[in-house]
């Protein structure tokens, strides 16, 4: 950028917004260096940030707390940063009709702690510490709970987005069942900040549980997670979540989450004991607390696996025997695999994509060393590619927003 | 729905709830060239007896369940495949004719309803269960398939498929997706769009596409979710992949007889609050107790003015220490009467009043209008009362059906037709229940859609902006707007200017809209 654009996008980003700087090598979005931070204070200051963006061209990435910037593929440029961790409030909790209203930089544990002094919570687990609510929608990221809970497409029910050119868009409300309208809200999950910002979002609540029990059970091959995971998946004690760990050497843990009333908790793990005892585990722990490893991401380069429920087995025989570690969701087919610094990630990744393609699923690469990325094919196959872009057309034409981090290049 | 009042249950053209007869809707003759070519080359390709031309025929699909909506299409196609669809609306494409889908045709918001200059295409044909795959908890149905074959065709392996319309009797798994369906239970839950998991889908130009599939998270945008609800404007599906959902271990139906709506409301909502999460909480006021009463002699407690069926369901301890809960907050709260289904047999009598409600409208009034509107729940008391009130000067009859677990409204609103003025004071009762409805903070359908019926109203809930950000998806989909047409917004977006178009200038949506519209 010439020296004198530069000044007059500056000086448009300082008047649409009073905390702009210029960036520091801790900005940079996978090793891509911006030009400008800029930190809105409410939704009109961020969408005066995107049209004065819009007015001189800048690249935008959206960052929250920045758990997940280097997800996807690195943004073939950035000019500014719009970080939206001022914008963290709870706009509010309307505990008689279970919805809260918040803003999208407020981490996803504060809005819990505001819920919960009422006994309630938003279903979603925290992945990574600190994630916000807007880094969790963009990314679509989820843990064990959304075996029974759904993910955030689920739970969240509006959405206010700021457009790349800077006009404030709505969709859904504030009460559970409305098809009034397209919803946008969908669309913005999992988009990686490439379709628009979104800056508020409502969601639907649930109330905690009075009581809590995870059963722990090791597994010694493949066919015992399949017996053990079809056991409680099909039984009629509804869990919660039913989480695997599987190491490289062929070997792990099964863990069963159960939420409900005291005597509720207590009958039902009584049951799932039985089941898991009759699908051959050999040895039984109860909690009441997850065990270290629960909703953690494996270590490594990062990858997410998804299959049809029956192959989770097959996918983790794969996977061990291409040296893969898995973790995740049994329950509902989606893992999460790491593979060592010292894999051969290209071969590994297309390998491991075939099972889980031929298993009615994808590979996606999550996470990865900037070189390690350059590498592989991070996102796969992808159906209806032409019709993404289309969309992406229309929200984004000049292509501005975190360009070259999403899908086919999008 | 129970069968026996009235509404057809069979493929073909429904019978409108309340065919009030009306003029048919403007529109051009049918006889324009360009579907002169559309009407020749479906010819060519399909076999004879998938394409209606004859204008009796024709007729029978002139409207959905919403019947003083009316006009008759150009063409009718009964598709049996995917590749039916596929050409018959790249024929469409070529020749820039609208097409509309439809399904069972039981949607009350005019959604399939036809466009005289257009084509209708039909899935009725097309009602294969493909797979059922318990351990996948998933099935592949063809988008004709009927709600209720789903949970069919499951039950033998211990499943069904969650999303329960009251009409899922006679309702299409295509139509269900199109409007984001729910039904009693969607109060725990959730929607269609929370149990299909991917679609086979006939975009606007023709091509197929498969959005989703049998594995969640699809990579890419949730193109998915974005069709789900989208009511036919973004293109057909013509394959759909539904999650199933263990049956429970124990259901409990309970009818609580209350003495007013006000006592049922706060009893709703203190089970709510005690973290009490029901299957189902749906309330009749009295005078829709009365109809069904009338109708299928149900057996609600006498003098009450206003009941609760509620539900609950899910392991046996979980639903006794629930139910005990639930029991002591509606005595709490005035219940007079507090029945338990002893066996499926009760259930189905407790179920029956509450499901022909609609229907059995019919036996106290030769009209009337069902409404659909959502309030948050914590605002079912005042906004009962206010419609009670509005009723009470207008002198407008308003019988009250509703999902109260979550806040949708179904008043329905009494008229007489043959009466002079009486339509139009019940058409401005039921604007006014959905203003009531915005100013609570809610919405003007909960799940009947918008389609041709509430299109003037989005611009009550939704700024310019909001709608012009929504039709960009539509733009997307379909530049040339002949997917359903007119349905759901009120003012089509020319798709031409878009931003983009004059590189360089800015801001450009804003301008560029002041200009078009
Ligand atoms: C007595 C009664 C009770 C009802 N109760 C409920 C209820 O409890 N909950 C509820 O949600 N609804 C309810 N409805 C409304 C209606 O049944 C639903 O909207 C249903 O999903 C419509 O299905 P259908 O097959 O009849 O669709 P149609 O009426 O044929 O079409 C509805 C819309 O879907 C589109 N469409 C149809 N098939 C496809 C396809 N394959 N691809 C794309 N678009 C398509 C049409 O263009 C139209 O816009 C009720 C209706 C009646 C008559």
């Amino acid at each position: 950028m010439a020296v004198d654009a530069l000044l007059s996008a500056g000086q448009s980003l300082a008047a649409a917004c009073d905390d702009v700087r210029e960036a520091t090598d801790t900005d940079a979005v996978d090793g891509v260096h911006p030009r400008f931070s800029a930190r809105p204070g409410s939704t009109a200051e961020a969408a005066g940030v995107l049209r004065a963006a819009a007015e001189h061209e800048l690249a935008v990435v959206t960052r929250g707390a920045g758990t997940k910037l280097t997800w996807g593929t690195p943004p073939e440029r950035a000019d500014l940063v719009l970080d939206l961790t001022r914008m963290d409030a709870v706009l509010d909790h309307a505990a008689g009709d279970l919805v809260a209203v918040a803003q999208a930089g407020c981490p996803i544990e504060s809005l819990q702690r505001t819920l919960a002094s009422a006994g309630q919570r938003l279903a979603i687990d925290e992945t990574l510490p600190g994630t916000t609510l807007g880094g969790g929608i963009a990314t679509n990221s989820s843990g064990p709970r959304r075996m029974l809970n759904g993910t955030f497409r689920d739970l969240m029910i509006g959405t206010t987005v700021v457009r790349a050119d800077g006009v404030i868009a709505k969709s859904g409300g504030r009460v559970v069942k409305n098809v009034a309208g397209y919803d946008l809200g969908k669309l913005m999950t999992g988009s990686f900040g490439t379709l628009g910002v979104v800056v508020e979002a409502v969601f639907r609540l649930h109330p905690l549980p009075a009581d809590v029990s995870v059963l722990v059970a090791q597994a010694r091959d493949t066919g015992e997670v399949a017996a053990m995971v079809r056991a409680v998946l099909h039984s009629e004690i509804v869990a919660t979540a039913i989480e695997v760990d599987w190491a490289v050497t062929g070997g792990g843990e099964i863990g069963v989450l159960l939420e409900g009333t005291v005597d509720g908790v207590a009958a039902r793990t009584t049951t799932a004991r039985a089941l898991l005892a009759g699908a051959g585990a050999p040895d039984i722990q109860v909690a009441d607390q997850p065990p270290a490893w629960w909703g953690r991401y494996p270590t490594g380069t990062l990858l997410k696996l998804t299959c049809a429920l029956s192959a989770v087995d097959h996918l983790l025989r794969e996977a061990a025997r291409l040296g893969v570690s898995v973790r995740g969701s049994a329950g509902s087919g989606v893992l999460y695999g790491g593979l060592p610094a010292d894999a051969d990630v290209p071969d590994t990744v297309t390998a491991l994509r075939g099972v889980c393609v031929a298993a009615g699923g994808s590979l996606v690469v999550l996470d990865a060393p900037t070189a390690v990325k350059s590498t592989v094919d991070t996102w796969g196959p992808v159906a209806a590619l032409e019709l993404m872009r289309a969309v992406k057309q229309q929200f984004d034409p000049h292509r501005r927003l975190s360009p070259g981090r999403f899908v086919g290049g999008i | 729905m129970s069968g026996t009042h009235g509404t057809t249950k069979t493929a073909g053209p429904a019978v409108g709830l309340n065919p009030t007869e009306q003029p048919e809707v403007a529109g051009s003759s049918g006889g324009g060239p360009q579907i002169e070519a559309v009407r020749r080359r479906v010819r060519e390709l399909l076999p004879a007896a998938a394409v209606i031309t004859d204008h009796a025929r024709l007729r029978t699909y002139e409207c959905d369940g919403l019947a003083h909506y009316r006009v008759t299409p150009a063409l009718v196609v009964l598709a049996d495949s995917a590749d039916h669809i596929a050409a018959v609306v790249r024929i469409c494409a070529e020749e820039k004719v609208p097409f509309v889908a439809r399904g069972s045709g039981t949607g009350l918001s005019g959604g399939a309803l036809p466009r005289a200059d257009g084509v209708l295409v039909v899935t009725s044909r097309m009602r294969d269960i493909r797979e059922v795959a318990p351990l996948d908890q998933r099935a592949v149905v063809e988008p004709g398939v009927i709600n209720l074959d789903v949970t069919r065709a499951a039950d033998p392996y211990g499943y069904y498929y969650a999303p329960d319309p009251s009409s899922q009797q006679i309702c299409s798994i295509g139509g269900n997706v199109a409007e984001n369906s729910g039904g009693a239970h969607c109060l725990k839950y959730g929607f269609t769009a929370n149990h299909v998991t991917g679609v086979e889908f006939v975009t606007p130009d023709g091509s197929v596409v498969e959005l989703g599939g049998r594995a969640p998270d699809s990579p890419g945008y949730d193109l998915l979710g974005t069709v789900i609800g989208s009511e036919g404007t973004l293109g057909i599906a013509t394959a759909v992949t539904v999650r199933l959902t263990r049956k429970p271990e124990d259901v409990v139906t309970v009818l609580a007889g209350f003495p007013s709506t006000d006592d049922a409301g706060a009893a709703t909502s203190a089970i709510i609050g005690a973290g009490v999460l029901p299957a189902a909480i749906e309330m009749m006021d009295a005078l829709a107790i009365e109809a069904a009463e009338a109708a299928v002699h149900c057996d609600y407690p006498d003098g009450a003015g206003a009941v609760l069926v509620i539900e609950l369901d899910g392991p046996a301890v979980e639903v006794r220490q629930e139910f005990d809960e639930v029991e002591r907050l509606c005595r709490d709260n005035g219940a007079f009467e507090f029945r338990v289904a002893k066996d499926d047999t009760e259930r189905a009598l407790i179920w029956r009043g509450r499901k022909s409600a609609f229907a059995a409208v019919g036996r106290i009034s030769p009209d009337y209008i069902v409404q659909d509107g959502v309030i948050p729940r914590t605002s079912l008391p005042a906004v009962l009362r206010a419609i009670s009130e509005m009723s009470a000067s207008s002198g407008v009859r308003v019988a009250n059906v509703f999902h109260a677990g979550d806040g949708n409204l179904h008043p329905l609103v009494l008229f007489d037709e043959s009466k002079a003025g009486q339509a139009e004071a019940a058409e401005e009762i039921s604007g006014k229940i959905l203003d009531l409805c915005i100013e609570a903070g809610g919405s003007i359908t909960g799940e009947h859609g918008v389609g041709m019926d509430k299109s003037a109203y989005m611009p009550r809930m939704f700024s310019e902006d909001d709608l012009d950000t929504m039709q960009m998806v539509r733009c997307a989909f379909d530049p040339d707007n002949i997917a359903n047409p007119g349905k759901i917004f009120p003012t089509p977006r020319l798709c031409g200017e878009v931003p983009g178009r004059h590189k360089g200038e800015h801001p450009l949506a804003r301008a560029g809209i002041a200009e078009i519209f």
